[in-house]
């Protein structure tokens, strides 16, 4: 963790100049896998040299050239091992950069970046941490830092993540007309997995500096920069932006968790909900909606109710049918059951809920558990809900929502005559 | 998500590995130390430590003034750790696949010892966003 940029400034700019910088080595160069370490390599150079001796004229031309002599280097390398095996030479004076000469291409080149790091053909984990590197001009440690694993193993993931790009042989170039809407979608779900990643529930100073939701926000702010007429590109930064909003206030100061009904809202970032809601103003009436802008449309609601009782749950509730209607997704249909709740009653809630027992993909998760929990509750059954929380406590994989889910159970058996509590 | 893979053994299994042959033991080694290297190369290892014998084990616990009382390991405790990997991975599914490579290192005659490897998930400070 020596050659980390200490002075934020000179972070920022190498984080904003990364994927620039990447573009066009990998134009001048045709190899991604070689120019995306080069040109990590010049950037904690940069993040070494330019605190000390001060920031060059041009630091992009600075950064491209130190890639330049980087790749230089390693072709030759390559070429001399080849060499040794076959004898053959390979001329390499040619290859002499001609520095950023590639500059109006930039911000194709972002996006082409953005798409060969979500590829579908790699796993989730290894995408995000090529996205991070590659288009978030993270480094390495940082990245690992953030994930909580050895470098060597956040480096080897990210080399694998390149070699299987290799191996697909997928060409540096924006993908079709046909492909696009697909491949976009991929992309949007890697960095909504970084914000979701990222949404912890301990700020501590360590995890501020690679703070993923922020990461997550900011390269979402620049793909919406790339492409502003994608209703659902917008559609994620606004759900990014309404949900990030309520950080200060989603946890306390042992960082356990506040569910929304008691949170303090006037912790709430009231800047950064405007700027929500207008982003999501802007978006809607485009016509193409989908299941991000409507995500944001329900965080919308929910930041705009000064008290939880003022909460439109009857159009939370249309939101939740719309985007039950538009994907199989049961996390929708738990959130749904929730809204249908607030709306009819507990009962209308629970009647839903019945309908997720047999869905392999939720019926062992912790949260059918939970909301079953709070419904029952809802209900008046102390017991039955005691009973859902403590089963929801034993599945999450989240040390504070498990303490959250146990303070609830508790909470409520002290309510219960103790005889209940004898087992 | 990450889950602690952990080899436990009985007692018993213990004072059979220490009657092991050089040669079973060496490529029990050597087995450990490549898979070590295998998960590195995956992407996927965060920890990795094997423990004492049980006979070094002491259970401890604070006395009336907090000071410790230690003990020897009771004669009724049947299983040990012997030793654990983290890994950080995509499903527990891959937890398993990676536990059943453990499970399968060479015992006596290179035949493998099908020790159980107890496979638990490492709780984080993440909760997922429900969206």
């Amino acid at each position: 963790m020596t050659a980390q940029p200490s002075d934020p400034p000179i972070e920022h700019l190498l984080r904003e100049l990364t994927p620039q910088v990447l573009g066009i080595v990998v134009r001048r160069f045709r190899d991604f896998a070689a120019a995306e370490d080069a040109v990590q390599e010049a950037s904690l150079a940069a993040a070494m040299q330019w605190p000390r001796d001060g920031l060059p004229e041009n630091p992009r031309a600075w950064l491209t050239r130190v890639a330049f002599r980087r790749m230089t280097d390693h072709i030759r390398s390559e070429a001399a091992r080849r060499r040794r095996e076959s004898e053959a030479a390979l001329e390499m004076d040619q290859l002499a950069p001609s520095v950023d000469a590639a500059g109006e291409s930039d911000q194709d080149d972002t996006l082409i970046l953005l798409f060969m790091c979500c590829h579908t053909a790699l796993t989730p984990a290894s995408a995000i941490a090529l996205t991070l590197r590659a288009v978030g001009g993270l480094t390495t440690a940082e990245i690992a830092h953030a994930f909580l694993v050895p470098e060597p193993t956040m480096a080897q993931r990210i080399s694998r993540a390149k070699q299987s790009i290799k191996d697909s042989s997928i060409p540096f170039q924006l993908p079709t007309a046909e492909e696009r809407a697909q491949r976009l979608r991929a992309v949007l779900h890697v960095l909504y997995l970084i914000f979701s990643e990222g949404y912890t529930s301990s700020i501590g100073p360590q995890l501020r500096r690679a703070d993923l939701s922020h990461q997550a926000m900011r390269l979402t702010l620049l793909l919406h920069h790339l492409q502003p007429d994608d209703t659902e590109v917008a559609g994620l930064l606004a759900l990014m932006l309404l949900t990030d909003a309520r950080r200060l206030a989603r946890t306390g100061a042992e960082g356990e968790l506040i569910p929304l009904a008691q949170q303090d809202r006037a912790l709430w970032d009231r800047q950064q909900i405007a700027e929500g809601v207008a982003l999501l103003s802007a978006t809607l009436p485009k016509g193409a909606v989908g299941p991000y802008q409507l995500q944001a449309a329900v965080a919308a609601i929910h930041d705009e109710a000064t008290r939880p009782e003022d909460t439109d749950w009857p159009q939370i509730l249309a939101l939740y049918d719309l985007l039950n209607r538009m994907s199989d997704n049961p996390m929708v249909a738990l959130n749904r059951a929730v809204a249908a709740a607030m709306v009819h009653g507990a009962t209308k809630g629970l009647e839903l809920l019945d309908a997720l027992k047999d869905d392999a993909r939720v019926a062992e998760h912790h949260r059918l558990d939970a909301v079953r929990a709070h419904l029952v509750e809802l209900a008046g059954d102390r017991e039955g809900a005691v009973r859902h929380y403590r089963a929801a406590a034993g599945k999450t994989a989240s040390l504070p929502e498990r303490n959250y889910l146990l303070a609830q159970a508790a909470r409520l058996s002290s309510e219960l005559p103790l005889t209940n509590e004898q087992e | 998500m990450k889950y602690i893979l952990m080899m436990n053994g009985t007692r018993a299994s213990f004072a059979e590995y220490a009657k092991w042959s050089k040669k079973d033991m060496e490529a029990n080694v050597a087995f450990m130390r490549a898979f070590s290297k295998q998960l590195k190369d995956e992407g996927v290892y965060v920890a990795t430590e094997g423990l004492g014998w049980p006979d070094q084990a002491k259970l401890v616990r604070a006395g009336q003034d907090g000071t410790p009382i230690t003990d020897g390991v009771f004669p009724e405790s049947k299983e040990f750790l012997a030793g654990y990997w983290i890994v950080d991975v995509e499903s527990s599914e891959q937890a398993y696949e990676i536990a059943a490579r453990a499970s399968a290192a060479p015992g006596p005659g290179g035949v493998p010892g099908n020790m159980p490897i107890e496979v638990r998930q490492v709780l984080g400070s993440h909760s997922d966003l429900g969206l």
